[in-house]
């Protein structure tokens, strides 16, 4: 990268409500420059800057998948400055998209493994991201068993839920979809928090599974017990963390925990690198 | 290596003389004391200064500095379509820096060019320029640079040592930008390099000999960092901390900074600014979440990251160069020499 500031300008291409509270929304961009696209090639896992000009910048991780050509998309929750600014833009509008920043999941070394996904509310973009990475049909036969336990309030919040119904047919990975409750009759998923649907229907643990876990803190803090119950080891859990962020390259100095800088040693990491540094996420 | 002798009575002409092909940076001093600043034309750096209250890393890293730039107005081809903001990357030479401070400089480059990633601003600035020292013959009571891997004569970082021998410099020409530097300034009356020699180590060890303070840090590379960051002081040593942020602003080695974007009509800019880990705000999280809520855990973070994430990651020491500033500048004395002792010297009870 010329440049590491420097965006890549995009198009936003396509906008869409992704809960029904409308607190999030999907945003589909195409690269303006040729041969951005190329520059960018990333992995799942990874995040970027999502860059408006006269406003500022936002690190998103990136919910499409690698796989997935001609576009890049990312699920924002609207809180702030930036996130209500970019609620409020159009298809068409020109911004900027900085990236792709950060480590990704330890896809090499998952290779060969069963892989169990834990998310929880809208901390499943780069979840998204990898199930769809897996699910290729280049890359299913990489993987072992795959199980994904997926959690929202209610039906209505959950993220990418034509796609959640349909990996739910499939017969290649296991959904344990849950909400915390619904008066819904014909809910045909589960009831409950995503620690106890873990406790309940994730694999347990051998030298050949590890779970991906993202989620808001609570949650994590709840499924860390769910899965050593199971059997899992501190290096079989793997984190992303969200601190907040500035640069995305090491640099501005914000994001650290102890001597790793979130930004660029992470944001993914396991428990056991996560055990070994303070806890200041 | 060469040495130079300069007579007092042709500085002056010779700073000027380079003025032609260089842009000038050094001490002055303002309402505000000695600062280490861009020299107008018909300004001379003070070459006579003790310390800046300031360091020179705003030679390289601006504290406020635009970054990118761009139109927000539609009717614009390229309407928020970001370019790098022009700069002034032509040759510059910093004139009189001390001795920490371009060790300090060479800490900071750490951070802004690695492997993965370079900072353009930073190095482009770094490469445009020269640094001509001006070694310390007689050290302030605040200075413990001998114990941090630098000293009053060290020449880590420069092009050009200056040793003032009250009516001429002499002057240690190290690289070839010095070299340069000083052929700009017409500076050619070459002295015996082995007698000025002798002369430097001599005024060196008088140099290091006046300096009584130091810090210990030889114990600080076999604790863990989980340890020191849960040792049970850090509540005494924050207490009468006020968060002001003085202590980063002022130090050499603090690179932190923010990015925000400003707009004057239809043109929009962004800049990077000076930041400090004192601050609240530095990590707050949308949610109002903070990691680092607390002022104990800010100040925590100033000293472990100086003192043991720098040194744990680098292997080139502290981050610190004993320049004794935040010491002289915190209003309620919080003294980083005390904090690194009681760090250097904690024993985690089992
Ligand atoms: C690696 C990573 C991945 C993320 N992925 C997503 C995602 O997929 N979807 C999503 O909705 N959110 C995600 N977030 C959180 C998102 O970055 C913040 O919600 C967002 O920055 C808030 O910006 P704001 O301007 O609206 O808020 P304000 O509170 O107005 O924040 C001002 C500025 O502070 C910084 N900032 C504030 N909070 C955070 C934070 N929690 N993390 C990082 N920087 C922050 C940003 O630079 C922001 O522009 C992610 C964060 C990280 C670190
Ligand atoms: S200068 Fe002193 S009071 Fe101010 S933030 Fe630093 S340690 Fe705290
Ligand atoms: S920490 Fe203090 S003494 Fe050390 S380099 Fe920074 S300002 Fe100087
Ligand atoms: S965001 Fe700047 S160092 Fe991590």
């Amino acid at each position: 990268m010329e440049n590491p500031y420097l965006p890549y300008p995009v198009r936003i291409d396509d906008i869409e409500i992704a809960t029904e509270d409308k607190s999030l929304k999907t945003f589909k961009f195409v690269f303006l420059n040729e041969g951005d696209e190329e520059k960018f090639a990333y992995q799942a896992g990874q995040f970027a800057e999502l860059s408006i000009p006269g406003v500022g910048e936002i690190p998103i991780g990136i919910a499409s998948s690698p796989v997935e050509k001609g576009f890049v998309k990312f699920t924002v929750f609207r809180t702030g400055v930036v996130t209500s600014y970019l609620h409020n833009m159009k298809v068409g509008d020109i911004m900027g998209l900085r990236g792709p920043l950060g480590n990704w999941y330890p896809w090499d070394k998952l290779e060969g493994k069963n892989v169990v996904i834990i998310g929880g509310g809208f901390a499943f973009t780069t979840l998204r991201s990898s199930i769809v990475y897996m699910l290729d049909p280049a890359n299913r036969s990489k993987f072992g068993n795959i199980d994904v336990v997926y959690g929202a309030r209610s039906p209505g919040m959950l993220l990418y839920r034509e796609e959640l119904y349909e990996w739910e047919k499939r017969s290649d990975i296991n959904m344990h979809i849950t909400v915390d409750g619904t008066d819904d009759p014909d809910w045909k998923y589960n009831k409950g928090f995503v620690p106890q649907i873990v406790e309940e229907k994730a694999p347990q643990a051998d030298a050949d599974t590890f779970a991906i876990v993202c989620g808001p803190p609570i949650m994590i803090k709840f499924t860390q017990p769910a899965l050593t119950k199971l059997g899992y080891g501190p290096d079989q859990i793997i984190m992303s963390l969200e601190n907040r962020m500035k640069c995305g390259i090491g640099m501005c100095g914000r994001c650290n925990i102890g001597k790793e800088l979130v930004c660029k040693d992470g944001p993914v990491f396991t428990l056991e690198e996560i055990n070994m540094t303070p806890k200041e996420y | 290596m060469k040495f130079i002798t300069i007579d007092k009575k042709d500085w002056a002409k010779g700073i000027d003389k380079s003025r032609g092909t260089y842009q000038l940076f050094g001490p002055v001093t303002d309402i505000n004391g000695c600062q280490i600043k861009a020299l107008d034309a018909d300004v001379q750096p003070e070459m006579e200064y003790t310390d800046s209250v300031l360091s020179a890393k705003s030679v390289l890293f601006p504290q406020s500095e635009k970054i990118l730039v761009t139109s927000l107005n539609e009717a614009d081809d390229d309407h928020h379509i970001m370019k790098r903001a022009d700069g002034d990357y032509t040759p510059r030479a910093v004139i009189g820096i001390r001795p920490y401070d371009a060790r300090a400089i060479q800490l900071v480059k750490m951070n802004f060019d690695t492997e993965d990633y370079r900072d353009p601003y930073w190095c482009d600035a770094y490469e445009a320029t020269t640094f001509v020292g001006l070694a310390i013959n007689k050290p302030g009571p605040l200075d413990f640079s001998t114990s941090t891997g630098t000293g009053p004569f060290s020449e880590d970082g420069l092009d050009i040592l200056l040793a003032d021998m009250d009516d001429k410099f002499l002057a240690k020409v190290l690289t070839p930008k010095g070299e340069a530097y000083a052929a700009a300034c017409g500076f050619n009356t070459e002295a015996d390099a082995k007698e000025s020699q002798v002369l430097f180590d001599v005024m060196r060890k008088d140099a290091e000999k006046t300096i009584s303070s130091s810090v210990e840090t030889d114990k600080l590379k076999d604790k863990t960092i989980l340890d020191l960051y849960e040792a049970p002081f850090w509540d005494d040593v924050a207490f009468s901390c006020i968060n002001c942020g003085t202590c980063t602003y002022v130090c050499p080695t603090c690179w932190c900074f923010d990015i925000q974007d400003e707009n004057k009509l239809k043109a929009s800019s962004r800049f990077r600014n000076w930041d400090t880990c004192m601050s609240p705000l530095f990590t707050r999280h949308a949610t109002g979440h903070n990691p680092r809520g607390e002022k104990t855990m800010r100040v925590r973070q100033r000293f472990m990251h100086k003192l043991k994430y720098f040194l744990d990651k680098y292997d080139s020491g502290i981050m610190c160069v004993g320049c004794g500033r935040c010491v002289k500048s915190c209003p309620v004395n919080i003294d980083i020499r005390q904090v690194c002792e009681t760090m250097n010297n904690y024993e985690k009870k089992e």
